[in-house]
């Protein structure tokens, strides 16, 4: 196999003696969705937020296209083309669309000044293709419905030319229809030779989006399983008794 | 896009006017022509309208600032006394420290500016400072500046010894309001300045959203719009210009100059250089919050700071530069309040932070942070100057003319709720 997009190394990282990750190795290839799985307090977001620079580790290293890199903070990860998707959609709810889409990235105009029309301009342009019946781009984001705000969310993490896409538990507050149109655009992403790491804790989610799977359990690794090779059964079982089923086969 | 132009119908969706703007504006315009009635049209005379305008320049400069520190979730309650603080080290400046050590005496031309750039940067250093224990000390901001209000109140104090300081620089006075005004023909050429920038801004407006196909409204809404803005600020330069300098006072001036007054001249004051001062920092202020990534950030952190942190926004620094924003401005106010009085008193900005606080309450800022304009807060300051000026000529007792004031602010907000309720805003 070719280098992966992404390694993480022997990660560990605590808060006040209790290890939230300890001791963690994941890695992600490109166009390869991955699923982080594992129960509320596994350790898995955390892992996660040493990666998008939310979090910075006690030990272990990560490797961005074979090359070692240090993550510092947000900044940090976006300029290794590591974008994030929380849970939380971290949108300022009080801004449109587009002052959304290019927080802390705006384009201005030649004076310095916001370039509000070409703003505008630009994501008109990617909502067009992400969620062609997206038509509120003068409202606040809070007068948008849940799926349209995880629209908005996603057009933020594209747009700048993501290679690595973190999406933290992207379908939790949607619709069916929503989750469907959700899944369409991962696929989309994956053709486009994108990595995603998705957090998720609904097995079948997992089993029908990704690729492989890592389980956590009390911030170890359970273990990486090829997706193809294991039923949900399985994954429920590493998830809820921390047991690897290959290493079992073995 | 279509189905969105033709759910808009009545005049003024067509303008798209914020509908809270008109409905501070309508209060404004009752309050005002209510005071008229029962004064027997003593209040709408360009007399008191330009003293009116004068009165709310300090605390709506204040209020300006008092936005941004209330959209990112903070507080300043110390912008009162900073306003003393900052007034009393310039009178000691002007009065003291230049002439004794420099050798620079009062009226030298070279002492008002002195004299302001030190009181400015006075005031953005401590403003800076509160900012830093707010950011980066994560002490919250209503402590700090509860804490800077007695410390500052006293430093002003301790610096003037309590004194009143008096009189100041005849330059700096003219900062004050009626001891510096343009006089009618500036007045009219700035007016029509303003006027044709502000056509101007609408057309450029309208070219940029066209040129990447948005929607406009229609072109008759524009026009209207036009002709409503130039004519409220030629309307305003044209009061300004009737109220009529007295015939004694320029008797004097002409005196002072060994001249005679010419038989039956009469001269209009025009605009105040410090309500020029507060347009000055209402149109850069306005673009700092909509058109810089300064303002930007502000309103991001105050929507969900949490965001704004993820965006990879420095909220810290963020935090030093609006209080350092707010100090600065306390020191400008500082400048316009005590050339006002002609001199420094001890009871300086004495509650302002509270009207400056509830000026940018009224102009719809919310203290849950992420809302609020410029425009909006000066109105605030405007109406509740005309408020408590009216009250005062129509004679109401000194304590209900507070009660009413205190009873304004909350019945404005409780206003305010309900409208967002109403409109589904947050």
């Amino acid at each position: 196999m070719s280098t992966p997009l992404v390694e993480m190394r022997g990660i560990s990282i605590a808060f006040g003696g209790v290890k939230a990750v300890d001791d963690v190795s994941v890695d992600l290839y490109p166009g390869e969705v991955v699923g982080l799985l594992g129960h509320n307090g596994a350790g898995k977001s955390t892992l996660i937020k040493i990666l998008s620079g939310a979090y910075a580790k006690d030990s272990g290293e990560v490797l961005v296209n074979g090359q070692q890199v240090t993550i510092h903070n947000p900044r940090d990860a976006r300029s290794h083309n590591i974008e994030t998707i929380y849970q939380t959609l971290a949108l300022a709810d009080n801004l449109d669309a587009a002052s959304n889409l290019f927080l802390g990235r705006e384009l201005v105009t030649k004076s310095g000044l916001l370039d509000e029309a070409a703003m505008e301009a630009e994501c008109r342009k990617i909502m067009g293709r992400l969620n062609p019946n997206f038509t509120k781009f003068s409202d606040p984001v809070s007068a948008l419905s849940g799926g349209q705000r995880q629209s908005v969310a996603i057009a933020r993490a594209v747009y700048f030319n993501a290679k690595i896409l973190i999406m933290d538990e992207p379908t939790a507050a949607l619709g069916p229809h929503e989750t469907q149109m959700v899944a369409g655009l991962i696929q989309q992403l994956k053709e486009q030779g994108i990595g995603i790491f998705l957090i998720d804790h609904d097995v079948h989610a997992v089993m029908e989006l990704c690729d492989r799977a890592s389980v956590m359990k009390n911030g170890k690794l359970v273990g990486t399983v090829n997706i193809s090779d294991v039923t949900d059964d399985d994954l429920l079982s590493m998830i809820i008794l921390g047991k690897n089923p290959t290493q079992k086969t073995q | 896009m279509n189905n969105v132009t033709h759910k808009k119908r009545g005049l003024f969706d067509h303008l798209e006017l914020d509908s809270r703007l008109l409905g501070m504006i309508a209060a404004f315009v009752i309050l005002s022509v209510g005071f008229n009635i029962v004064t027997d049209g003593r209040f709408l005379t360009p007399r008191n309208i330009f003293n009116l305008t004068i009165q709310t320049v300090s605390v709506a400069i204040m209020a300006s600032g008092m936005v941004f520190v209330i959209v990112a979730r903070h507080i300043d309650l110390s912008v009162g006394a900073l306003l003393a603080t900052c007034s009393a080290i310039m009178a000691m400046m002007q009065t003291q420290i230049l002439p004794d050590m420099f050798g620079l005496g009062l009226n030298h031309p070279a002492t008002w500016i002195l004299t302001i750039i030190v009181g400015l940067f006075a005031g953005t250093a401590i403003g800076a400072f509160h900012g830093w224990m707010v950011g980066y000390l994560t002490i919250p901001a209503f402590i700090v500046t509860l804490g800077g209000f007695l410390v500052w109140r006293n430093v002003a104090w301790y610096l003037t010894d309590g004194q009143t300081i008096g009189p100041l620089d005849s330059t700096f006075m003219m900062f004050g309001g009626v001891n510096g005004t343009l006089g009618t023909i500036w007045s009219t050429i700035i007016g029509g300045c303003a006027a044709v920038l502000a056509v101007y801004g609408l057309w450029n407006g309208r070219r940029a959203k066209v040129s990447h196909n948005f929607p406009v409204k229609p072109l008759w809404a524009e026009c209207v719009l036009a002709i409503g803005v130039s004519t409220l600020i030629m309307g305003f330069v044209w009061i300004l210009n009737s109220y009529t300098i007295p015939a004694r006072k320029l008797k004097r001036m002409f005196e002072a100059l060994g001249q005679e007054m010419p038989e039956g001249l009469v001269v209009g004051y025009g605009l105040p250089i410090s309500v020029l001062i507060l347009i000055g920092t209402a149109v850069v202020m306005t673009v700092v919050a909509k058109r810089t990534r300064f303002g930007r950030y502000i309103y991001a952190t105050g929507g969900n700071p949490d965001a704004a942190e993820l965006s990879g926004i420095n909220t810290r620094a963020l935090t030093v530069k609006i209080f350092a924003l707010m100090g600065f401005l306390c020191a400008l106010s500082a400048v316009v309040a005590s050339a006002r009085l002609a001199n420094h008193s001890n009871d300086m900005g004495t509650l302002d932070e509270l009207r400056v606080i509830a000026a940018a309450v009224i102009g719809g800022t919310a203290l849950s942070g992420g809302i609020g304009t410029i425009y909006g807060a000066i109105l605030g300051a405007l109406i509740m100057q005309a408020l408590q000026s009216g009250m005062a000529m129509v004679g109401v007792d000194a304590p209900f003319q507070n009660i009413v004031v205190g009873s304004v602010l909350v019945l404005a907000v409780l206003t305010d709720i309900l409208y967002r309720k109403r409109t589904g805003s947050a």
